[in-house]
C-alpha cells in the first residue's frame, strides 16, 4: 500500500490520533495525517464528534453531580461526629 | 486559616461524600473513605498550613485514597489484556488496513449536537456504559476527564506506561461510544 492510501485506509490509527489530539498533543506530522485522513472518511468524522460531545458530557454529568450533593444519611453523620470527638478528646489535641 | 474538626462533618461530609461517590459509584466504599479522611486529616492536622482551604485540604486527602482504591482494583491488571465485564470486546478494525468493520461503523444516533441532547436519558445510558469497562480503563478515564489529572501523574499512579496508557484511553472510547450506539433508542 503508498503511504496515502495507508493514512486514508487506516481507521484505526486516526481514532487513536482523534483522542489523542482531544487530550494530549500531536506531532505535526500526526496532526498532517489525522487531517487527511479526516478529509477523505466521513465515518471517522462522525466518531470525531461523537467522542467530543461524550467528553464534554462525562465533564457536565460529573460536575452536576457534585452541584446537586449526595447525602449521606444522619445516623452515620452522627457516628462519624462522634468519633471525630472521641479522637479529639482521646488526643487531647490543642485546636 | 484555622481548622475546626468539630464542624468538619456538618460543612463536609455530604460533599465529600458526593465527591467520592461519583469516582466509586459505590456507596459503601464512599462512606468509609469519607470516615476514614476525616480520620487521617485529625491525625495530621498539625500539618495543616492554612494555605489552602479546609475543604481543599480535606479534599486531597480524600482523592489520595479514591486513587489507592483504583489502584487496588486494578493492580495486577495490565490495561491492554483486561476485558470488558461480562462481554467481549469487538474487532473494530480490519486487521490488516486499520479500516473501519462495516457492522463497526459509528453512526448519526442523535449525540452528535450537544446543545440538543436529552442529557437525562444520554446520562443514564453513559453511566451504564461506563459501569462495563474494566476498572483500570474506568479509574484512568476518570482520572483524566472527571480530575483533568496530568498525563505523567496518572501513569505514575496507577502504574501504566505512557504508551499503554494512550491504549486505554482510545479503547476505553471506541467501547463507550459503541455501547451509546447500541443503546440510545
Amino acid at each position: 500500500m503508498s503511504q496515502l492510501k495507508e493514512i486514508i485506509y487506516n481507521c484505526k490509527k486516526a481514532t487513536s490520533l482523534i483522542e489523542r489530539k482531544e487530550i494530549g498533543r500531536l506531532t505535526l506530522r500526526e496532526s498532517v495525517e489525522l487531517k487527511i485522513h479526516l478529509a477523505f472518511c466521513s465515518v471517522c468524522r462522525i466518531f470525531r464528534r461523537q467522542s467530543i460531545t461524550i467528553n464534554s458530557m462525562v465533564k457536565m454529568l460529573f460536575n452536576d453531580a457534585q452541584q446537586r450533593q449526595t447525602k449521606l444519611d444522619d445516623t452515620f453523620k452522627k457516628s462519624l461526629q462522634e468519633r471525630i470527638e472521641d479522637k479529639l478528646n482521646k488526643n487531647g489535641k490543642k485546636l | 486559616m484555622a481548622v475546626d474538626p468539630l464542624q468538619w462533618v456538618a460543612k463536609y461530609a455530604d460533599y465529600l461524600f458526593t465527591y467520592a461517590i461519583t469516582r466509586l459509584n459505590d456507596d459503601e466504599q464512599a462512606r468509609d473513605l469519607v470516615q476514614e479522611t476525616f480520620l487521617a486529616a485529625l491525625e495530621r492536622i498539625d500539618r495543616f498550613e492554612g494555605k489552602s482551604s479546609e475543604r481543599t485540604w480535606l479534599t486531597a486527602i480524600l482523592k489520595n485514597k479514591i486513587i489507592d482504591v483504583y489502584r487496588k482494583k486494578s493492580s495486577g491488571l495490565t490495561g491492554a489484556t483486561e476485558h470488558l465485564n461480562g462481554e467481549e470486546e469487538p474487532d473494530f478494525f480490519d486487521n490488516v488496513t486499520g479500516h473501519w468493520k462495516a457492522a463497526h461503523y459509528p453512526q448519526v444516533f442523535g449525540i452528535e449536537d450537544p446543545d440538543r441532547l436529552d442529557k437525562k436519558d444520554f446520562t443514564r445510558i453513559l453511566q451504564l456504559c461506563m459501569q462495563k469497562l474494566p476498572a483500570l480503563w474506568l479509574s484512568v478515564f476518570t482520572m483524566k476527564h472527571m480530575d483533568d489529572a496530568p498525563t505523567e501523574n496518572i501513569c505514575t499512579e496507577l502504574k501504566v506506561t505512557p504508551s499503554n496508557f494512550w491504549v486505554i484511553i482510545h479503547r476505553t472510547k471506541l467501547n463507550l461510544r459503541a455501547c451509546l450506539q447500541k443503546n440510545w433508542i
